[in-house]
């Protein structure tokens, strides 16, 4: 006889604020999932749900530290990342994630970026690509495709894109992967991954906005951006991140694209403790 | 499911007994599981919830694998299944 | 902390030098910081020193990443300074109000140089005062304080760390290139453990705890990440349970409180010292390098026969308002010099509401008042 568990609740509220669902995310936004497989990666990777500090940036995907139940830090608009490193340096046993959007951590947070990945610092960063400044009303941004409309560039954007992958991968971080919101499971175990490993891990996720840059780009509805996910996009491990640029409607390229062993900032500072403690003997 | 040769242990391995909940105070009506739900078991149904959202629904339950994709790609957190061999967290 | 460790005894050392060493004696094992001059001594001194005491050096890639790096570090339960001058404490200003916002204890440095922009790099000023008051957008209150030598600056980065621990509130410690660059004898002292503060911890269960109880009075007790308290904090307005809340008194209850934990406290937080007041005619209101020629200028006066007295600001802010009100109505003159031109008079003049008079004497920076100058004022003032 099957025996059936009798559940009022859906089991990952246990790591949800509950009191504040529901959240704030449009009908059809991307990050409600993202959040969610980095809520399964959590148990995935056997980490100790005290010990993880999620630290996020200014708009959408900013707002997931106020729903995650774990320490979490809701700092200024692009400073999430100078903020985790304080954090963890400060206690090297914390797992640290940051969350944090396109704009925030490319564009704003640039500078913070290149040298996040330039150090190794040990923490895992989610970055969810939407394409645009959600939270203000969909304006472009550092990843905006080549020709996208946007609210500030009403006649399609005439800059090129970054490739996150690509400028990561450069800067010297050792994990660094793209997938899509659809790409659920992938995603999950990508996430799971990067939480272990040493070492500063940069994950891109790509999600509809369907209020604000789909509407603005044939895609209103959510459905839309996730079909030309399924249609575009493909899965390609390994994949030089120089190639994997987005383009308005070409292919999609997702995949764990970086996957190598480097020091820590903590190692290196280590052994200049070393260095520094042995000088002092003599 | 089209099957080309029956496997022989195919009547003992029945997927287990699933069970879907939607919690009507969170779906906000995006499609995402009726879509991608490989087994067609979820539909919008074009009636609004309390909310005044699109209400998704439950076509077939017995047609249900327990894959928990609806689950996972759900952004409200609003559809959930249990399996008997399902473990719920306390943290 | 080993007797090797920590420094004590007598040392010929400059203002930079002993602020890195005070905020180590302090208890400081963080420091993230950028090199500008004239603070770069400080980040060098505590590059070399916080690695023999156990601690965490980084220098970051800008000031606006080493004022988060130290909020976040604060938040993992470390002691953290940073160190700038002008042009850096004008980029960290949006996160200090961050601190100030999730009330996080922690130490900003600015060894002040003429501005405004890049200005005279290696060259005196007290021109950002007024900044470090208000320079954060948003209204709430701050501590300041204002060394005059190099053992002050010791003392002083001390006396920072224990009021920002205790008040959970970032602490500026305004130092200037002079004081910052000259070498003086600075003892250090065998510090007394117990009198190191740390901030209030969380006395419930993590089930119970809010991070912002304000049950609890005006200071909140902190809990810091990776001890299983479950906390949210953010930048944006919040309630006591940390969670945003976008209303009007939500707003009204936060900026009351933040304000309210500084201000009530006042009378323990100001410190001044007093040179020659109780029969003083005419009293030099000064801070800084600036109180250093004020003083002389107050001793030579008192040999002329004249009744001038030094009241020497060490907490800029909170402004010693209620001193500045009772001496209005007993003296001729308050007399400023700050190398700015006028800054802290305001607040002088404005607390003298017309009883006396607020004469400034001003410097634009790149050096130091002549003593004469101040002294002729003062002549002026008492005739």
């Amino acid at each position: 006889m099957t025996k059936m568990l009798t559940v009022e609740v859906n089991p990952i509220d246990c790591y949800l604020r509950v009191d504040r669902i529901p959240h704030i995310w449009c009908a059809g936004c991307g990050i409600g999932p993202a959040a969610g497989c980095f809520l399964r990666a959590i148990d995935r990777a056997g980490l100790e749900p005290d010990k993880v500090a999620v630290v996020s940036g200014i708009g959408c995907s900013g707002r997931v530290a106020g729903y995650i139940k774990l320490d979490s830090f809701h700092t200024t608009h692009g400073r999430a990342l100078p903020f985790a490193t304080g954090l963890k340096l400060g206690n090297p046993e914390l797992n640290v994630v940051v969350f944090s959007g396109d704009g925030d951590i490319a564009a704003i947070g640039g500078n913070h970026l290149i040298h996040s990945a330039r150090r190794n610092i040990d923490m895992t960063v989610i970055c969810i690509n939407n394409f645009n400044y959600g939270m203000t009303g969909g304006q472009m941004g550092p990843t905006t495709p080549l020709g996208a409309r946007s609210a500030t560039s009403p006649y399609g954007n005439f800059e090129y894109p970054f490739n996150l992958p690509y400028l990561v991968a450069a800067c010297g971080a050792t994990y660094v992967a793209r997938w899509t919101v659809l790409h659920l499971r992938e995603l999950e175990r990508s996430i799971a991954e990067a939480l272990v490993k040493p070492g500063f891990s940069f994950i891109e996720v790509l999600s509809p906005c369907p209020t604000v840059y789909g509407r603005q780009n044939k895609s209103p509805r959510g459905l839309d951006e996730m079909r030309s996910y399924k249609e575009r996009s493909i899965i390609r491990d390994g994949a030089d991140p120089k190639d994997v640029g987005i383009s308005l409607d070409g292919p999609i390229v997702v995949g764990k694209f970086v996957d190598t062993e480097r020091p820590t900032l903590w190692d290196c500072y280590q052994q200049m403790l070393d260095r520094a403690n042995k000088s002092k003997k003599r | 499911m089209k099957l080309w040769r029956k496997p022989f242990d195919m009547a003992d391995k029945a997927p287990n007994p699933v069970k879907l909940h939607i919690d009507v105070d969170r779906c906000k009506g995006c499609g995402y599981c009726a879509e991608f739900c490989p087994r067609g078991v979820l539909e919008i149904t074009g009636e609004l919830s309390p909310k005044g959202y699109d209400m998704v629904r439950v076509v077939d339950e017995s047609k249900c694998l327990g894959c928990g994709l609806c689950e996972a790609i759900c952004p409200e957190f609003g559809i959930y299944l249990i399996t008997e061999d399902k473990q719920v967290k306390e943290v | 902390m080993s007797k090797e460790e920590v420094l004590c005894g007598e040392f010929f050392m400059n203002g930079d030098m002993a602020c890195a060493e005070g905020a180590i004696s302090a208890g400081c094992r963080f420091f993230a910081g950028y090199p500008i001059t004239p603070a770069t001594e400080v980040a060098e001194r505590m590059s070399e020193r916080i690695p023999q005491v156990g601690g965490v050096f980084i220098q970051m890639e800008d000031e606006i990443a080493s004022m988060n790096a130290i909020l976040g570090a604060s938040w993992a339960g470390v002691k953290a300074m940073t160190a700038t001058s002008g042009p850096g404490f004008s980029l960290m200003m949006e996160n200090l109000g961050l601190g100030i916002m999730l009330e996080t204890p922690c130490v900003v440095v600015n060894v002040q140089r003429a501005g405004p922009s890049t200005g005279l790099p290696t060259l005196v000023a007290q021109g950002d005062m007024m900044q470090a008051r208000w320079g954060a957008h948003g209204h709430y209150e701050i501590i300041a304080l204002s060394p005059d030598s190099p053992q002050e600056v010791f003392d002083l980065t001390i006396t920072a760390f224990n009021l920002s621990e205790q008040y959970r509130v970032p602490v500026l410690l305004m130092t200037d290139e002079s004081v910052g660059h000259m070498s003086e004898k600075v003892v250090i002292p065998r510090i007394n453990q117990k009198k190191l503060v740390s901030r209030p911890r969380p006395t419930v269960a993590p089930e119970k705890y809010l991070p912002y109880d304000s049950r609890e009075g005006l200071v909140t007790p902190m809990a810091i990440a990776g001890e299983g308290y479950r906390f949210h904090v953010t930048g944006l307005t919040h309630d006591d349970m940390g969670y945003p809340v976008m209303t009007a008194e939500a707003q009204d209850k936060l900026i009351r409180r933040l304000v309210d934990k500084i201000r009530l406290n006042a009378k323990e937080i100001i410190r001044c010292e007093e040179i020659d007041i109780d029969d003083a005619e005419v009293v030099v209101v000064s801070y800084g390098i600036s109180a250093r020629i004020a003083r002389y200028a107050v001793q030579k006066a008192r040999g002329e026969g004249i009744k001038a007295g030094l009241l020497r600001l060490i907490t800029v802010w909170p402004f010693a308002e209620d001193r500045i009100r009772e001496l209005a109505s007993k003296v001729k003159a308050f007399i400023v010099p700050e190398i700015n031109y006028g800054q802290m008079v305001r607040e002088v003049e404005r607390c003298a509401a017309g009883k006396a008079k607020a004469r400034l004497v001003s410097h634009m920076g790149g050096g130091v008042h002549l003593p004469e100058t101040v002294l002729e004022a003062i002549r002026e003032e008492a005739r």
